[in-house]
């Protein structure tokens, strides 16, 4: 188990040194290819009409003539060990992990990520418990009753779920239940520490909104994973010894059908991590997700590099969790 | 079961009529239908299926795939969906009917009177919980003992079903075993509650050759031990000739013949079976002459054919002047404890047999 976590481990780390690279790849060296001089790049940095020396100081603090090898080695290494920036006047320490400045706002992009990971983190846990409990236990309820009306119109409402795009049912349910009926706050981010009920209070329309979405994904999958259970032969075998139908559901059926789901709960997990980018928009929170649109949209490197990179150790981390849980939950995968 | 509960069974919705005729064997199957709505029509998949079993006999039950063995077979132990199956006839255990019982009366009797051994141990084992688990857990439904003393039981049984160290193989997860010895497992866990009943559903089918001979050894020095009923369903005809008493031959869901397994072998009086009887290969006979295959396959049954459902495959179907393709033969009880459906005369079929299908197996 341990060498299993282990090599586990390892490869994790191997993997996110890979997405570092091909990322700082597609954001650094393909605009090189499209014409983007480092002059460009320094400029975008400077903001509005810099002075030639300006621009020369900008490309020598942050290495932009260097060749593309050596400025990721940089990077890499003010990742891993932290580093120092000649501003010309002054040296500025960036500890690990380093990645750099914001070219729009001169912020260092660690801590505008920790500034927003705590909203993400918030708005993605509680949408995931939400769409556990509501979407499992509707998909569960319709394989039983496979046919019945309750099935017909759970699966009804789970199709306009995964069909409706967020923006639609957020504006929606923005529209009605805080502007409409006013039964709701708007929502307005406040610290979970600080106040946690004006902190759930504000986060219930985006949960259910997100909620919504992945909970009607979760329902059909969890139907559809329980009816292959139930004809499974040794559902046919606990039938046999005698068991009550509840104890073949609960200790047979549920089990078996619900291992395949947690590898899919942790990709959407990991992945939502890094940003619930439509949802956070749609209720202007200010996340990691809206962060990375941000910078996207303002063509800023260090912050772009920094959120997919955040996601990517998210989605890894998220992954190696659920490889280790299904090695306590299917013996298969314990012995091989 | 107090006498009570029992006379309550006896007066349950199988039927005034039924009631009135007790039945005198331990088990006692009569006019058994199981038929299925489907979008194409109703598939009759056991079609009025009538046997006796006593204590200690058993009864093989052979014929092609899709004629209705297993869903009999299922249809005893109460494992259709009522949902989707039509089940009628009625089914007597040790005096007790169980078509008419409601589903709990028939979950209680399961896995304590009757049990059943099934094909493929591997996917017949949940995975995720140990062989020991699975017997613990048979057990306890229907005897209120520890977790302990259950546990001794099921390293108690897996000792008696041949699993050497049983103390340590009873926490290994069924895909540590290997398929004789899962095999084993699922004959431990079927027998943990001392059945009366045991159904095997071709049990051999998934082993190896070597180990096939080993289980069935095991289910005959079991059923001396235990003096339970067997119902053996198979379509190997060496396993029937291995175990078996009687012998019941199905055909697209009917019985086609019932008699001693003696009989079977050596004076069937069924052109079906003669024809499972040339299906079995001779390793003593030329290599083109080892195998003579029925023609044919089993019919859809939702259009099962008019008249005798096997004429089209049956070669002395043109003797019978057409009441083979129009008139279903009942089944006729021809000598003592020997039933055959089939139109043509009897002493037609004994020279049949003398003369052409004897020789040839």
């Amino acid at each position: 188990m341990i060498a299993f976590i282990v090599r586990r481990l390892v490869g994790a780390v191997a993997l996110l040194l890979v997405i570092s690279a091909v990322t700082f790849l597609i954001f650094f060296g393909l605009p090189r290819l499209a014409g983007t001089s480092s002059d460009t790049l320094a400029a975008r940095f400077a903001g509005k009409s810099p002075t030639p020396e300006t621009i020369t100081a900008i490309k020598e603090r942050f290495g932009f003539d260097d060749p593309l090898v050596v400025q990721y080695g940089h990077f890499l290494h003010d990742l891993v060990l932290g580093g120092t920036y000649d501003t010309g006047t002054d040296k500025i320490h960036c500890a690990a992990p380093c990645l750099g400045y914001s070219f729009r706002t001169n912020q260092n992009v660690t801590d505008m990520l920790l500034d927003r990971l705590p909203i993400t983190f918030s708005l993605v846990i509680g949408a995931a418990v939400i769409w556990l409990l509501v979407g499992v236990s509707i998909g569960v309820l319709s394989a039983l009753k496979r046919g019945s009306l309750f099935d017909r119109a759970a699966m009804m409402v789970a199709l306009a779920g995964v069909s409706l795009p967020i923006y639609f049912t957020g504006l929606l349910s923005l529209a009605f239940v805080v502007h409409g009926w006013g039964l709701l706050p708007p929502v307005n981010y406040s610290s979970f520490l600080s106040n946690p009920f004006s902190w759930a209070g504000a986060l219930i329309l985006p949960w259910v909104t997100l909620a919504f979405l992945y909970a009607a994904m979760y329902a059909r999958l969890t139907r559809a994973g329980m009816l292959e259970t139930m004809s499974e032969d040794y559902i046919r075998t606990a039938r046999a010894k005698g068991l009550p139908e509840r104890t073949v559901i609960t200790k047979h059926a549920l089990r078996a059908s619900l291992t395949p789901l947690l590898t899919i709960f942790g990709l959407d997990f990991g992945l939502l991590f890094g940003g619930a980018v439509l949802t956070e928009k749609t209720f202007s929170l200010k996340g990691l997700g809206s962060l990375a649109l941000d910078g996207v949209i303002g063509s800023d490197l260090p912050v772009v590099l920094g959120t997919v990179l955040t996601t990517a150790v998210f989605v890894v981390v998220a992954n190696l969790v659920v490889d280790i849980l299904y090695g306590v939950v299917d013996p298969r995968v314990r012995f091989s | 079961m107090g006498d009570e509960q029992r006379a309550e069974l006896l007066d349950g919705p199988a039927g005034e009529d039924a009631a009135a005729r007790p039945p005198s064997a331990f088990l006692e199957v009569r006019d058994l239908k199981i038929h299925f709505p489907t979008d194409d029509g109703l598939v009759k998949s056991v079609d009025g299926l009538s046997f006796t079993l006593e204590r200690g006999r058993t009864l093989g039950i052979v014929g092609e795939s899709g004629s209705g063995k297993s869903v009999t077979s299922l249809g005893i132990l109460g494992l259709h969906n009522r949902r989707n199956a039509r089940v009628s006839g009625e089914i007597w255990l040790d005096g007790k009917e169980l078509v008419g019982a409601s589903p709990d009366d028939v979950r209680r009797l399961r896995g304590r009177e009757m049990a059943m051994i099934f094909q493929d141990p591997l996917s017949a084992m949940h995975p995720f919980y140990t062989v020991g688990h699975q017997i613990i857990e048979a057990y306890r439904v229907h005897n209120d003992v520890s977790k302990k003393v259950a546990r001794k039981h099921a390293i108690d049984m897996l000792g008696r079903v041949g699993i050497p160290k049983p103390d340590r193989r009873v926490d290994d997860y069924p895909h540590q075993f290997s398929g004789g010895m899962r095999q084993r497992a699922m004959i431990a866990m079927a027998l943990s509650c001392d059945p009366e009943l045991l159904i095997a559903d071709e049990p051999t089918t998934a082993l190896d050759v070597t180990v096939q001979a080993q289980i069935l050894d095991l289910i005959r020095d079991l059923q001396q031990e235990f003096n339970s009923a067997i119902i053996m369903i198979t379509h190997d005809l060496g396993v029937v000739a291995e175990l078996s008493d009687d012998v019941l031959v199905m055909y697209a869901g009917r019985c086609v013949e019932y008699t001693s397994v003696d009989d079977a072998f050596h004076r069937p009086l069924h052109p079906y079976t003669w024809g499972l009887l040339g299906s079995m290969p001779r390793l003593d006979r030329a290599r083109s002459e080892r195998l003579n295959p029925i023609k044919g396959s089993p019919p859809s049954l939702i259009n099962v054919p008019q008249g005798c459902a096997f004429n089209p495959r049956c070669a002395y179907a043109a003797l019978n002047e057409g009441r083979s393709e129009s008139e279903r033969p009942e089944l006729v009880e021809l000598e003592p404890g020997h039933s055959a459906a089939c139109h043509l005369p009897l002493e037609k079929r004994r020279e049949i047999w003398d003369a052409e299908i004897r020789p040839t197996l």
